[in-house]
């Protein structure tokens, strides 16, 4: 049912762990690669001949040595100090070329992976944000796309060219002396079975740890967010400590990792050495012998030390490649959930419950249905939802609402803290989605509407009212078609009572949000509204949207409302009898369920349960109270 | 905060590609704030003052380390100059020494090397974990002010991407160096020893490697300052999308928010090219400049072999040790990315560091007086107070106010009359511009954190719950109290049942499954909170704005007997809850306008009787009946 395939959770430690090989995971990379493949491949061709250029030159010393050195011959030497400089040149200049080739193509493929991944976030369900802490989501932005570039520029490339280099450097030991050769690649089995070792146990730390930054970041990014709480209640050394106990703990996991490099570079450091010192020893037997010549030494083991960064580099790789494959996997761990679909219907809302789409066929009698009779206005018909996360068996938040706001009327919906309103809301603009049931706008199923149109028809206010870095006037057109201009601007500041605006030091241009001029609760809430209701919407979302607005604003607030709501077909949540009264009728939402649909006046008298919300008193407590 | 602007690097400004608006040249907009010269070096020695034994410990490491690898050219001349000849006088001894040799430096380096990776990463990682928990604890130190200002996308910047770019210079940038230098010194100390002239050239090709290294650090000095900034800058729209997606979604921006976030990243993608190309400049002339010094070298020596003034031992010998002089020239590369990488970072770090709290913790802190009663209350007074914001604009003008203590004290008024602000004064989260705040005769400057919080707790609307269970957001309000007691305050407050009802009650998590809550029930958390602590005044900055009114009744019920001997602070703008206060103040334009019992001011006919007949007019639907 869910329509993400339980991810793993950002914090969750139960995270089951699919151990994917690391060449599999990295092979997901190929998508953001194959546009700059010709690059890569002519940069690695680049590279290995680079490399191949530092193997000739100890041939060129053995030739000089065993040559015009043993000739005597002055002129021989000249030549060859040319041919050394003329591949010195060569070398440097092709090295230089490999990184000229990637430096952008992959800056390139660095900027793809994060624009995708910002996309795909601003895509994927509410429920997904819900679950995931976005300090998580953050590094998976940042360094893991970091790791990431880091791995197509060095170790994809050298692990290609450091074998061929190697190869070619043992096929050239190899025709020099064969015996030789062979003493010097005795180390090969006994290397490449503690690497396969090291990857093993280093992949799995090297998750633990990105995972702990991830921890970490969202720490962070909360104790920033809750300053206040954590000034207010001067808990800032608790809140330290967890930072502190956090930060060993990738401290510990980051010295396992080190433990492990050290033991990989240490068997990479001795083993291939050991071997170099027995092929010295048996040359220079050789030597001795007359059977090698002392120039051919002399190549075989500067071939030898020209490979050794080659040999000494891939623990290094290993481990960079490692934690490429690791941040890969936790890159696509995101990109994998399945973003919002458009306007197909999700899969498993209808399916989900039997007895809910037979509710669909056949509504049961809602209250305005019956005198109604039309499709118009915002229809919920045996709605029912339940978050996707939650267990199938649970019981849902909303369990079969009928519910019929007629065009152009405006609903106030009451119900108790935490009765689901907010859900609801949330419903309307497909913020969630309906697990059965269905909600038509003018008769038509908004499941059948594209998310970017019915967005467009329904205009929100939330009761946390979040302005974006821009400017006011920017914030507030948000909720306009773009061809609105400062007449709408103006009209809505005005319904919203957001005067102040004008007063700010750069009027409407005054930058706001995160990163710009911090407005109180009841200035954000105007300004939340404006935005809701400048673009004269056919329909209107607004939950609990005077919450922090003081009486006399509220009052002037109302006023004005009430004549755009005039021709707007709204629901408004509210917790409030002032609230209520901008409304024509109002629905009670009480376990899951509309019991109660009717005028303030109305329900009043009916509903115990409404009486009781709009006072707060129960017919004793009302005695109690005179 | 106009911190003066001059100190900042005028090279970031200067770099500064055309496209983003340089606004009014706030270090805040800049992202550049301002630290004293020299930060940066004396941050990274405080760092690694309390390390400096194991420094010298992986510096010891990694010298024998390099002496052992270093030493294989030597015996390869030793074995061609005197173990072939002596072989031949069948003396197996010189070959013995140098097999026993070679194998005693192999598996020396490789255990050295084993010994320094463990030791280095130690250092390492405790550095970081200093440099962490520094930068956590300080962002925790300063103002909320200064938060208002400094977002959380650079904060997190700061602790995540700065910190990682310095553990890179550590963890393998500082190894590089070290290997550089040590190798450089040892080479260039056999290869004069081998031969003077040879070695003398070899050391004379390190004065144009030098001046190529300089002009390196200088050019990607200034890059990497760029790309810092311009990942933040990455980080902070990419944390501000997701923090606020649902009105993302709602409003349509996802569009709108692709192609801002594309612009800057790439101005990131562009900025990091050109590190790479710099880079790739770098290791062009380092190469060439290597690998005409080797070339020059070898025909030296090879014409003096010809000429038979050197030894051919000396000659092998001196080649293997050219190719190895040069090989870490890349590496030497490599070491100075992490080191300008980090220097930037360390800088905007360094810069954060060095933002003073503008609401500092005393020196010597004060006590409370004891209380004289039983009851927990104490007295307020606001002595001659007097506050503008930083950014400018006087919010409140001069004034003097006492509060008794045990008083409740309900402050009314339009928004933006100050109410606000003359809560966060009291629990100060700011300080005033001038005058005093007096808690029973104590400056709140005075008191340490938990001193000051044990007498003043502030609930604000905004019920922000951090990951964890319920019982451990409740609990922030008194860290070391039990279960009865959270549950005693959720119960006092009306929020036991919806917690109870939650999937695994007290220990939902709530982030995880089934762990939505309301904003309604974030409050009451908020509020068990504020219970939970037991302070001496209590302030309620509109606590109550998102209760339904069944809510907000038992919150006041609870109130009656809470805030029995307390002194409180409530501020709302729906005025039940003047019911339960002693003493109405009006605020208006930062200015108390009245001041009296609510019963007087009702009766009235100043602003507290006009506002209250609106808001018994808003209530008047449920009395029509």
């Amino acid at each position: 049912m869910p329509t993400t395939p339980a991810p793993a959770e950002g914090t969750d430690e139960t995270r089951p762990t699919r151990s994917r090989s690391a060449v599999r995971s990295l092979l997901r990379l190929w998508p953001y690669v194959k546009p700059v493949r010709g690059r890569l491949g002519v940069a690695a061709v680049v590279a290995v001949a680079a490399s191949c250029t530092g193997l000739v030159i100890p041939l060129v010393l053995k030739w000089i040595v065993d040559g015009p050195v043993a000739d005597r011959s002055t002129g021989g030497v000249w030549l060859g100090a040319l041919y050394l400089l003329l591949l010195g040149v060569a070398e440097a200049v092709l090295f230089g070329l490999r990184r000229w080739l990637v430096a952008r193509p992959l800056a390139g493929v660095e900027a793809a992976m994060r624009a995708d991944l910002y996309r795909h976030l601003q895509r994927l369900p509410i429920a997904f944000h819900d679950r995931w802490a976005s300090g998580q989501l953050l590094s998976r932005g940042t360094t893991d796309l970091m790791l990431l570039r880091m791995f197509l520029a060095f170790p994809l490339t050298f692990l290609l060219v450091n074998s061929v280099t190697i190869l070619v450097g043992v096929l050239i030991m190899l025709a020099q002396d064969w015996t030789l050769g062979l003493v010097l690649l005795a180390p090969a089995l006994p290397v490449m079975v503690v690497c396969w070792l090291f990857e093993k146990r280093y992949s799995r730390v090297a998750r633990q740890a990105q995972d702990q930054v991830g921890d970490l970041t969202t720490l962070v990014e909360e104790s920033v967010l809750g300053i206040r709480i954590i000034k207010g209640f001067g808990r800032h050394r608790s809140q330290a400590l967890a930072f502190r106990d956090l930060s060993r703990t990738l401290r510990g996991t980051e010295l396992a990792k080190a433990r492990l490099l050290a033991g990989i570079y240490a068997a990479i450091t001795t083993l291939p050495e050991l071997a170099v010192g027995a092929a010295l020893v048996l040359g220079t037997v050789q030597v001795a012998d007359g059977s090698l010549s002392a120039g051919t030494l002399v190549a075989f083991l500067s071939t030898a030390l020209a490979l050794r960064w080659p040999v000494e580099s891939i623990g290094f790789l290993l481990a960079m490649s490692q934690e490429a494959a690791t941040a890969t996997e936790r890159y696509f761990e995101v990109m994998d959930a399945a973003p919002e679909s458009d306007t197909a219907p999700v899969s498993g809302a209808v399916s989900a419950s039997g007895a809910a789409s037979a509710s669909v066929v056949a509504p049961t009698s809602g209250a305005g249905r019956a005198r109604d009779g039309g499709h118009g206005g915002l229809r919920f018909d045996g709605v029912r939802f339940r978050y996707p996360d939650a267990e199938s068996d649970s019981v849902p938040v909303l369990d079969g609402i009928d519910l019929h706001i007629r065009p152009g009327e405006t609903m106030a919906l009451v119900g108790g803290t935490g009765s689901g309103k907010t859900t609801l809301t949330a419903l309307v603009p497909r913020l969630h989605e309906v697990t059965a049931g269905r909600i038509t706008l003018d008769g038509v199923d908004i499941t059948a509407i594209p998310r970017e149109e019915l967005r467009a028809l329904v205009a929100v206010a939330f009761e946390e009212p979040t302005l974006f870095s821009a400017g006011v006037g920017e914030n507030v057109l948000m909720g306009a078609p773009d061809t609105a201009g400062e007449a709408d601007l103006a009209r809505a500041l005005a319904v919203a009572q957001a005067d102040f605006v004008h007063a700010l030091p750069h009027g409407t241009d005054t930058q706001v949000g995160e990163q710009g001029l911090s407005l109180s609760g009841g200035q954000r809430q105007r300004l939340a509204l404006a935005r809701a209701v400048v673009g004269t919407p056919r329909f209107l979302v607004l939950d609990d949207p005077l919450s922090a607005l003081d009486v006399h604003t509220e009052a002037l607030v109302e006023a004005a409302l009430r004549r755009v709501l005039a021709g707007t077909t709204a629901l408004v949540v509210a917790h409030r009898p002032s609230t209520v009264l901008l409304a024509d009728r109002v629905a009670l939402l009480s376990g899951g369920r509309i019991t109660a649909v009717g005028t303030h006046h109305e329900l009043l008298r009916t509903s115990a349960e409404y009486a009781w919300l709009m006072s707060g008193r129960t017919e004793t407590s009302e005695r109690e109270n005179r | 905060m106009t911190a003066p602007t001059t100190t900042a690097p005028t090279d970031d400004s200067r770099d500064r590609p055309a496209d983003p608006p340089p606004k009014d040249g706030d270090p805040f907009d800049r992202d550049a704030l301002p630290a004293p010269p020299r930060a940066t070096a004396t941050l990274l020695r405080s760092l690694l003052a309390p390390m400096r034994a194991r420094v010298v410990l992986a510096a010891v490491l990694l010298l024998l380390q390099q002496a052992a690898v270093q030493a294989g050219p030597m015996l390869v001349a030793y074995a061609i100059d005197r173990a072939v000849p002596a072989f031949r006088a069948d003396d197996h001894g010189p070959l013995i020494a140098v097999a026993a040799a070679y194998a005693l430096c192999s598996v020396a380096a490789g255990a050295l090397q084993y010994g320094f990776v463990r030791t280095s990463a130690r250092v390492n990682q405790d550095v970081l974990l200093d440099l962490r928990g520094r930068i956590f604890r300080h962002a925790q130190a300063l103002s909320v002010d200064f938060h208002e200002r400094y977002t959380s996308g650079r904060l997190i910047s700061r602790s995540t991407t700065d910190v990682e770019s310095l553990r890179e210079l550590l963890s393998e940038g500082l190894q590089e160096l070290v290997t550089v230098i040590l190798s450089f010194v040892y080479i260039s100390t056999m290869l004069l020893w081998l031969d003077l002239g040879l070695g003398a050239v070899a050391v004379a090709s390190f004065v144009p490697l030098y001046l190529l290294i300089r002009l390196y650090r200088r050019r990607a000095g200034r890059i990497f300052a760029v790309r810092s900034t311009a990942i933040a800058a990455v980080i902070v729209k990419f944390a501000e999308t997701m923090n606020g997606i649902r009105p993302v979604r709602a409003f349509r921006r996802e569009a709108v928010n692709d192609s801002a976030f594309h612009a800057l990243n790439s101005r990131h993608e562009r900025v990091n090219g050109d590190a790479i190309l710099e880079m790739a400049r770098y290791v062009v002339g380092s190469r060439l400049v290597a690998n005409t010094a080797v070339a020059g070298i070898v025909l030296w020596g090879a014409y003096r072999v010809a000429s038979g003034s050197l030894a051919l031992g000396v000659l092998a010998a001196a080649v293997l040790y050219l190719r190895r002089l040069y090989d870490p020239i890349d590496r030497l590369g490599m070491f100075l990315n992490s080191y300008q990488s980090a220097a930037a970072s360390m800088e905007k770090i360094a810069g954060l560091l060095a933002q003073v709290p503008s609401v500092p913790e005393p020196a010597q802190p004060r006590e409370l007086p004891a209380l004289t009663s039983e009851l927990p209350g104490r007295e307020v007074v606001f002595d001659d107070v007097r506050f503008a914001y930083r950014t400018g604009g006087e919010v409140l003008p001069s004034f003097s106010l006492t509060l008794p203590a045990g008083q409740t004290v309900a402050v009314v008024g339009s928004t933006g009359a100050g109410k606000s602000t003359l809560a966060k004064l009291l629990a100060r989260f700011y300080d005033p511009t001038t005058g005093r705040v007096l808690l029973d005769g104590v400056d709140l400057r005075e008191l340490s954190v938990p001193e000051l919080r044990r007498g003043v707790v502030m609930v604000t609307q905004e019920a922000f719950l951090f990951s964890g269970t319920v019982a451990e957001n409740i609990a922030i309000g008194r860290p070391d109290a039990s279960r009865e007691d959270i549950e005693r305050a959720a119960k006092a407050i009306g929020a036991h049942d919806f917690i109870s009802s939650l999937p695994d009650g007290y220990d939902t998590d709530v982030r995880k499954r089934g762990g939505r809550i309301s904003a309604g029930q974030r409050q009451l958390v908020a509020f068990a909170r504020a219970l939970l602590a037991d302070p001496a005044v209590l302030i309620l900055d509109e606590a109550t704005s998102s209760l339904d009114v069944p809510g907000e009744r038992a919150v006041q019920r609870a109130m009656h007997t809470v805030l029995r001997g307390r002194t409180a602070v409530v501020i709302a703008h729906r005025l039940s809850t003047v019911e339960i206060a002693d003493r109405v103040l009006v605020m208006e334009h930062g200015r108390i306008v009245e001041d009296g019992s609510p019963d007087r001011l009702v009766t009235d006919t100043g602003r507290f009787a006009d506002l209250h007949r609106a808001w018994r007019d808003s209530l008047v639907q449920e009395h029509a009946e």
